[in-house]
């Protein structure tokens, strides 16, 4: 390696929220505030935030790295973008295809109503401004997998603009440190997905499959307001949280409806932008940042050896953990946009701007669409903090489960235990478990119910912390019993009758006087041992507290 | 012999009722002027069996008494480019060659649902790309008046005794398949295309009425797109009130295509205009170009004068862009031709050269194996001006002079005119070895002069045959109506249709050869002279 890796963010993160700017690293300047316009295809001039060398090597100037993003998440939704074929992952190749997605001559587009509402849903979730009218546009470009010839999409006026997107990243060493960053929404645009080409090297055959082919998807495309992987990253899962709250996208990046590609471009601070390359089809939070790190460190080091930055679509090997230039494509395409004559604008409404008498059925409502948006994440958060008294990281941990936040809210509703405790088992012994097996939560074994009930049982010290501990590894065995069924059959209850505690204690002590001997010689220890004599002798039933008073009042008498 | 309305649907349709001729007869009937004049190669596909098994279906509701309507037993036919579920369709292009669609064109199934009999698709200039339908790799379509008594005799008078099969003249087009298959009565009615005047220029030159609908009154779903901001299904007839049964059935929102209108529309049925005073008929001074042929130029001055004379208000109107239309056009329609085309890369349907070197070579080979030197010459054209440095340049200008186009018929719609009248094109038909002294290019130019700026404004426009000309070939002449006026436009152009009375073409010479089709008297009674 010809220079040191600088760039390290936390690779053993918890929570799934980032810490920026550790190891040599920190951040500087505003998070946002930058007034770019700068189009797509061209370098934005203004002012970025930059990470610099902290301690910069002898002969060092700092470097500012800039990051942007064009997500592509696919749309869930019944059917395409433009034809009445289905949408499901994994069905059998081509089973999915209509003659329109085949690009069959005479076949026109149809828009997919849904499609339009998951558009305005995101848009509204991202502060984004609606526009009342869009357009569609044809790209066009050959490609095996791309039928028609072209893609539609929105270029010139797409339906949503100028939002903006905020994450939570952790600064310093405590987790609990956390800052909110803002990156701005450029734009989110419809348009159609490709099909997929599989190449078989051994036959030197490409074969293709279309099921894919028209699905719809919402390029989302985020300034660069970022400046490295972990940032990125960081974004891109809120995003992920945001669609799959309100429902507009599945959003799982390895079935592939959420797809990155990641700008990025390096120079020095008060210097203009660097030329940039694109990383394209990034499909893991992982190897999206790592992908950004190294690309970031390579523009560095080719720039500090004197070389220079082609403009130039790279892709990331997982396996090297590098990025590579990706041959042909993009050399210097025109994709040549036409407006697309097969379909008429797309006019959205308002409640004050809808047409009287029109069918509901024929036109959109922003703000009916605005009134049926569920709870979006950071709210849900802000509600858990105040709602619950839990720490910002655990509210963040909640929602990065798939179901987790269900689970426990199912939990909580049923039990009497305190909420931290709820939080607590729920974040460390259930997902633990989870992680453990690599199983999701709609997978647990453990029903919310029966963790209810475990913890009413520790709510009343019915059992103790370690007995419940092994009730819940019996349940999560999943042979049926209630977790007061677990307790009983192995005698977990704690000894509720004080009269057998008192007697125990006092049979613990005659049977070990040389310990109360070194007890009252000053060991302070030697309580302990005592306690946990008693303990044993109560097969861990009793409650340790409870021994100790019972011990010191019978020392004492 | 019987006047012009002894080929309406309405009466084949009351014989029909009636039990004077059966659809099978009449559909065996047309089978068999098909194959008589093979030679003018109007049909690419003759459906032979498709055709007498819906006979056979409509023969059994007619015994029933429970006809589909007008249309139920009536053969048509339709332009190769509109997809027709199991019957090839090739666009006249070795690239589609062997295509059979999975599905119809809308406009296909609404014509079969009423029991409309798909006698075959007819011959185009390729993918429709053409005003003489000679560019096409099945060869030209010959003008059945090319065979009439009426060309004949002029030109025995005008002592021309040169091969007479080396003179035949083209239809124009590019829907002269369909033209020429409604002018020589192998079916009664057909439908074409029209994106410059392909429906209406062909049906000038074969002397029937050829009708271009309001852009989005009639879907384009399954129709093989040219433009698809300027295609319009036409209707090819031989009166004025099949066009306007035809369009009734045609008509109406489709959910395939989301440029067709949303309003319900009512069905169409012309009345009989007795009163022309009220109307008020613009006569576009622009249109009377220097290449005008003085014969047309005339029988323009005696329309706009019959009109006059029977009450109507006549006054000169202006379209001060039109001189530019062509020249927008050229850019419009080749960069959406450029587009469209894309999909033809050999993957999914259509031709596929033999190269597998890779699968760039492949595109690059089979779109040049599979598209003739105009459309390949239209697809350079119009990549060119799709680029990012010349989109601005070309494109949006093009953009920009089609709304002025459109905004000068709006301007003269508002000022009162109810209805345009032009020519249709600049002289009768010419002969095929004239024909091809020019260039495609220059040919489309030259014969949409009148035609395609309707196109722009998405208008509709019906071409109505007047007269016969000196050498004795059709003159037809275009009404231009407002946008969705469809109704009132073939009004008037029905009123004008009856007091011109154009003759009936007369092919008792290539009939003579077909003497069997005669034999049955009843038959010749309901629907040919």
């Amino acid at each position: 390696m010809a220079a040191p890796m600088l760039w390290w963010c936390c690779p053993g993160r918890r929570f799934a929220f980032a810490r920026v700017g550790c190891g040599s690293w920190h951040r500087r300047g505003p998070p946002t505030g930058s007034t770019s316009t700068g189009k797509r295809g061209q370098s934005s001039v203004a002012q970025q935030p930059h990470i610099t060398a902290q301690k910069p090597r002898k002969g060092d100037r700092e470097w500012a790295a800039v990051v942007g993003l064009e997500i592509h998440a696919q749309i869930a939704s019944n059917s395409k973008l433009f034809s009445g074929s289905q949408v499901h992952f994994a069905a059998p190749p081509n089973s999915l295809v209509s003659f329109f997605d085949a690009s069959l001559p005479g076949t026109l587009p149809v828009l997919n109503r849904r499609c339009v509402e998951a558009a305005v849903m995101t848009g509204l979730a991202l502060d984004c401004h609606i526009n009342r009218k869009s357009l569609f546009d044809r790209k066009h470009y050959f490609y095996a997998d791309l039928p028609a010839g072209y893609q539609i999409t929105q270029q010139r006026l797409p339906i949503a603009v100028n939002g903006s997107l905020a994450y939570s990243v952790s600064v310093g060493r405590k987790p609990s440190q956390m800052v909110t960053r803002t990156v701005r929404v450029k734009q989110i645009q419809l348009e159609q997905d490709s099909g997929k080409s599989l190449h078989d090297d051994l036959r030197s055959q490409t074969l293709i499959d279309l099921n894919r082919a028209g699905i719809g998807l919402l390029e989302v495309v985020l300034e660069p307001d970022m400046s490295c992987g972990e940032e990125a990253a960081t974004a891109v899962r809120e995003l992920q949280l945001i669609l799959q709250a309100l429902g507009t996208s599945q959003a799982n990046m390895a079935e592939g409806q959420l797809r990155v590609d990641a700008n990025i471009s390096v120079h020095r601070p008060g210097e203009p932008l660097g030329v940039r390359t694109e990383v394209k089809n990034l499909n893991s939070a992982r190897f999206l940042a790592k992908a950004i790190d190294y690309e970031i460190q390579r523009q560095i080091n080719e720039l500090e050896n004197g070389g220079e930055i082609l403009n130039e679509t790279r892709s990331f090997d997982y396996k090297l953990g590098c990025t590579v230039p990706m041959r042909d494509k993009e050399g210097k395409q025109d994709y040549r946009f036409m407006p697309e004559p097969n379909l008429p604008p797309l006019l959205l409404y308002d409640s004050g701007s809808l047409p009287s008498g029109a069918d509901p059925q024929q036109v959109i409502n922003i703000d009916r669409l605005r009134e049926r948006l569920p709870e979006l994440p950071r709210v849900t958060r802000e509600r858990l903090v105040r709602q619950y008294g839990m720490l910002p990281e655990h509210s963040c941990a909640l929602l990065n489960e798939v179901g987790l936040l269900e689970f426990f809210q199912n939990v909580i509703k049923e039990t009497r235990a305190e909420p931290k405790k709820v939080t607590s088992w729920v974040l460390n012994t259930f997902l633990g478990f989870l992680k453990q097996q690599n199983l999701a939560v709609s997978e647990s074994p453990v029903t919310p119910s029966a963790l209810a009930e475990l913890l009413d049982l520790l709510d009343r010290k019915a059992i103790s912390s370690s007995a419940a501990k092994q009730v819940f590894e019996e349940l999560w065995r999943n042979e049926g019993k209630t977790p007061a069924q677990i307790v009983a059959e192995k005698k977990l209850e704690l000894l509720q009758d004080p009269e057998a505690l008192e007697q125990l204690c006092r049979s613990t002590l005659e049977a070990h006087p040389h310990v109360v001997m070194d007890l009252k010689r000053g060991n302070p220890r030697a309580i302990n041992k005592l306690i946990g004599l008693v303990r044993k002798a109560t097969l861990g039933r009793a409650d340790p507290t409870a021994i100790k008073e019972v011990l010191e009042r019978q020392l004492s008498s | 012999t019987l006047g012009r309305t002894g080929r309406r649907f309405f009466q084949v349709s009351v014989a029909l009722k009636q039990g004077q001729v059966t659809p099978t007869e009449l559909c065996q009937r047309c089978l068999s002027l098909i194959k008589k004049t093979k030679f003018l190669n109007a049909y690419i596909t003759v459906s032979e069996e498709v055709a007498l098994k819906q006979a056979e279906e409509a023969e059994k509701r007619y015994k029933k008494g429970h006809s589909l309507g007008d249309l139920d037993g009536i053969p048509i036919a339709v332009k190769d480019n509109f997809s027709t579920s199991g019957i090839e369709t090739t666009c006249a292009s070795n690239m589609l060659k062997g295509y059979v669609p999975p599905y119809n064109a809308t406009v296909v199934q609404k014509l079969l649902d009423q029991g409309a009999l798909l006698m075959g698709k007819t011959n185009l200039d390729e993918f429709a790309m053409g005003s003489g339908s000679t560019d096409g790799i099945f060869g030209p379509v010959k003008n059945p008046w090319s065979y009439s008594k009426q060309y004949r005799e002029k030109r025995k008078q005008n002592s021309h005794s040169e091969n007479e099969d080396s003179n035949w003249l083209i239809t124009g087009g590019s829907s002269g398949g369909s033209a020429a298959a409604v002018s020589a009565f192998t079916c009664f009615a057909a439908l074409g295309s029209d994106t410059g005047g392909s429906t209406r220029n062909p049906a000038a030159h074969c002397g029937v009425v050829g009708l271009k609908p309001s852009y989005g009154l009639v879907s384009r779903h399954g129709l093989i797109p040219l433009v698809n901001s300027m295609d319009v299904p036409g209707i090819l007839t031989r009166c004025v009130d099949d066009a306007a049964t035809v369009l009734g059935i045609l008509a109406g929102h489709d959910s395939k295509d989301s440029t067709t209108i949303q309003d319900p529309v009512r069905p169409f049925t012309l009345p009989s205009l007795t009163d022309v005073s009220k109307l008020c008929i613009g006569i576009p001074k622009e249109y009377l170009t220097p290449e005008l042929s003085s014969e047309v130029h005339s029988l323009w001055s005696k329309a706009a004068n019959l009109f006059e004379s029977e009450g109507a208000k006549v006054i000169e109107v202006s379209l001060p862009h039109t001189s530019y239309s062509i020249v927008c056009y050229h850019v419009l329609c080749t960069s959406e031709v450029a587009s469209n085309m894309a999909r033809f890369d050999g993957l999914e349907y259509g031709h596929r050269c033999d190269s597998n070197v890779s699968t760039e070579a492949m595109y690059a080979a089979t779109r040049r194996e599979g598209f003739n030197d105009v459309v390949r010459g239209r697809i350079l054209s119009g990549n060119f001006f799709l680029l990012k440095e010349n989109y601005e340049n070309y494109f949006v200008k093009a953009q920009k002079v089609r709304r002025l186009i459109a905004n000068d018929f709006v301007n003269v719609f508002n000022s009162g005119v109810d209805v345009l009248l032009t020519p249709t094109t600049l002289s009768e038909a010419v002969p095929y070895t004239e024909f091809i002294k020019e260039d495609n290019r220059t040919r489309s130019a030259q014969d949409d002069i009148f035609t395609q700026a309707v196109n722009m404004a998405g208008l509709p426009a019906v071409s109505v045959p007047m007269a016969l000309s000196t050498q004795g070939l059709p003159i037809g002449l275009q009404f231009i109506g407002r946008a969705f006026c469809d109704q009132q436009l073939l009004t008037v152009a029905k009123w004008f249709e009856k007091q011109v009375q154009f003759p009936v073409i007369q092919l008792q010479e290539l009939m003579d050869d077909c003497s069997s089709v005669f034999e049955n008297e009843k038959l010749a009674s309901v629907s040919l002279k």
